[in-house]
């Protein structure tokens, strides 16, 4: 029994280092602050909860149960108000997301164009303008 | 066995960190991956403590958790106020 919890906490925890490594691959190769800010945060949180829910299944109900209870908690306070954090400091220092298509403009992010316009311009300018 | 296979991708992860950091093109790439580094070594805390059979590291990984928190943060509030003396309330938009 021991045996088997020991043996499903290290898988956990090897779950969780496996994701964390899947966020660091995220982070090297996204092209943007915001998209890494995504990848690092996520995972981020998904890993520590892995690891340390690994940790606990290791431990069993003692005392470092409820401290690795603490840390979970600490981790998913911080983690994403420290992204959140990040992510507002990029934005209104000037860094603009890179969305392909959807580049912010001034229109799109006042709400001038809403979802209704891409239906504007196929009804009344394709049809006529096509031969 | 299985907790020094989790060490070691952690350690790798961590060094994908370090190197977003070195070659980080903004501050703000930077900061994320000193941020993100840091959880990872509250991680990496912990597992070692169950692997060298010291589980009160995770003392160390509390306060190191919290640390991470408040570090970043304050390097936030230095990226956009190009200060710390200042406070975050609705009256410092007038100061």
């Amino acid at each position: 029994m021991v045996d088997a919890l020991h043996l499903i906490g290290g898988g956990l925890v090897v779950a969780g280092t496996l994701l964390t490594l899947l966020g660091g691959v995220g982070v090297l190769r996204f092209p943007d602050v915001y998209t890494r800010i995504h990848a690092a945060s996520l995972t981020d949180t998904g890993g520590a909860t892995l690891v340390l829910l690994g940790l606990a299944l290791i431990s069993g109900l003692t005392l470092e149960t409820l401290k690795l209870g603490f840390v979970w908690m600490f981790v998913m306070l911080t983690t994403p108000a420290a992204a959140n954090a990040l992510a507002n400091a990029a934005f209104s220092a000037g860094h603009t997301p890179r969305i392909g298509a959807f580049q912010i403009t001034k229109g799109v992010a006042a709400g001038e164009a809403g979802p209704d316009t891409p239906r504007r311009e196929t009804s009344d300018g394709n049809k006529s303008a096509a031969p | 066995m299985l907790l020094a296979a989790g060490i070691a991708g952690l350690v790798v992860a961590m060094t994908m960190m370090i190197w977003r950091a070195i070659v980080g093109p903004s501050q703000y790439d930077r900061m994320l991956a000193a941020n993100s580094f840091g959880t990872k070594i509250v991680l990496l805390i912990a597992v070692i403590g169950y692997l060298s059979g010291r589980p009160a590291f995770l003392d160390i990984a509390i306060v190191y958790a919290l640390i991470n928190f408040v570090t970043t943060i304050a390097f936030m509030k230095f990226f956009r106020y190009r200060t710390l003396s200042r406070s975050l309330g609705p009256e410092a938009r007038n100061g």
